[in-house]
């Protein structure tokens, strides 16, 4: 206390804190390096991850310094953001939950505090709580900004798998000469009946096919928007010269459809092979059982 | 009393992603109150209809999920709700064919037909709450005789 009074006048806590983290950049970091965030991200030497420990000191006091500790859009937190996201996506690509990356980074907090704790032990009792306070409050900024990142890396990914869902689903399958095959599975909403209306279009004049057949085993609800697309996409192949065939419908959907007052206008046929058969007999190639014709 | 984790829920629906969790959850909580294969196939088909109604006609709302009991039977209660335009004429909405959105027209009329109690509360202006329940096996109150 008595040095304190000797300053006259303490500093604000922002600026105490600033100080602190100045003062104890290398300490602080060589913590941060055995705690999991950092130790299991940067495994190359223990020094890098003292090395991206104090990269985060510094964005730290970077942000105390612009006096800015409860605003995630601090500037100086903008240094450490592509860090912290490759902190995060390396620790939920081990298998961590949102939760558990977050109480990772909050388990950086403790030693930090009690390390301030130490430092300011001859302050004022009230002091010492103004400066705690500032930095319990920066620290969990720094945490949000990390989730923040997190999550829109997280976004991106969803974004892209979603993209890569609506064309890899919808394959066209030549079974014969003149024969297609959909095999739908999922959703049928309506971005990805576009996708399959236009691709399974396309695979009946490339494979000058004379059958299309629509398999919906996979497709979990039909109601009546499903069955709507089914429709219009029977109908366009139609106009193409090529008779549709809707196999797959699993007994509790062809109850539900019953009760649901659809009717799809086109040939059903319990299941796919079911369908294959009906086609090549309308081609006029019967399968037939070799072993048959002996007996 | 037990009570069923995972049946009781507010889903909102936002757009068409929110569907795919509205009928999955539904499934979760049919299947859990055990509900027969047709009949979770019919409750998530209706809830499908209504839920999309919800956000074409009624321009987003939610979907509120209770587990009910009546006499011994179990039952899931599913209620829509948005804060839309309303229907203007119940009877015609409610009607086979009818359509306002360039659909079928089976939706609403589809989905009362595929569970055992349907209630719908409309206020032009105001919004719509559409109202279903399913019971596990029978429900309860036996029907009266037509």
């Amino acid at each position: 206390m008595p040095e304190h009074e000797a300053d006259g006048q303490l500093a604000t806590p922002t600026h105490e804190v600033r100080d602190f983290l100045h003062r104890r950049r290398e300490q602080i970091a060589q913590r941060w390096a055995d705690e999991p965030l950092f130790r299991t991200v940067f495994t190359v030497s223990r020094d890098e991850a003292v090395e991206a420990g104090k990269a985060v000191v510094d964005a730290l006091a970077q942000v105390a310094d612009s006096d800015r500790v409860e605003d995630p859009d601090a500037a100086g937190f903008s240094g450490v953001r592509e860090q912290l996201a490759r902190m995060g996506a390396a620790r939920s690509r081990a298998g961590l939950s949102n939760t558990q990356v977050s109480s990772e980074l909050a388990a950086l907090r403790p030693p930090v505090e009690n390390m301030l704790a130490a430092d300011l032990e001859q302050a004022p009792p009230e002091h010492l709580r103004a400066c705690s306070t500032t930095l319990t409050v920066l620290m969990g900024t720094l945490r949000l900004v990390a989730m923040q990142t997190a999550l829109s890396e997280w976004q991106a990914l969803s974004d892209r798998q979603r993209m890569q869902l609506l064309e890899v689903a919808t394959p066209v399958i030549r079974l014969w000469d003149g024969i297609v095959a959909v095999p739908l599975i999922g959703t049928l909403d309506s971005a990805r009946s576009q996708v399959v209306m236009e691709t399974l279009l396309n695979a009946v004049v490339d494979q000058h096919a004379r059958f299309a057949i629509l398999d919906i085993t996979g497709v979990p609800t039909v109601d009546s928007l499903v069955a709507q697309h089914l429709m219009k996409t029977v109908a366009a192949a139609r106009l193409m010269g090529a008779e549709c065939i809707v196999s797959g419908i699993r007994p509790a959907i062809a109850q539900t459809m019953v009760h649901l007052g659809l009717d799809l206008d086109v040939l059903t046929r319990a299941s796919l092979s079911d369908a294959l058969g009906y086609a090549l007999h309308q081609l006029g190639a019967d399968i037939v059982n070799p072993g048959a014709g002996q007996r | 009393m037990h009570t069923a984790a995972g049946v009781e829920a507010c889903l909102p629906i936002r757009s068409d992603m929110d569907l795919v969790w509205v009928r999955q959850h539904v499934r979760q909580a049919a299947a859990l109150l055990g509900f027969g294969l047709v009949e979770q196939t019919k409750l998530i088909t209706a809830a499908s209809e209504l839920a999309r109604n919800t956000l074409v006609h009624g321009g987003g709302g939610q979907m509120e999920a209770t587990r009910v009991s009546s006499g011994g039977a179990q039952g899931l209660r599913l209620s829509f709700s948005d804060e839309g335009p309303g229907i203007a004429d119940l009877d015609l909405a409610l009607s086979d064919g009818y359509t306002s959105g360039g659909g079928l027209g089976m939706g609403l009329s589809g989905a009362r037909r595929l569970v055992h109690e349907f209630d719908i509360d409309s206020t032009p202006g105001a919004g719509t709450t559409v109202r279903v329940t399913c019971w596990v096996a029978q429900p309860p109150r036996p029907r009266e005789e037509a």
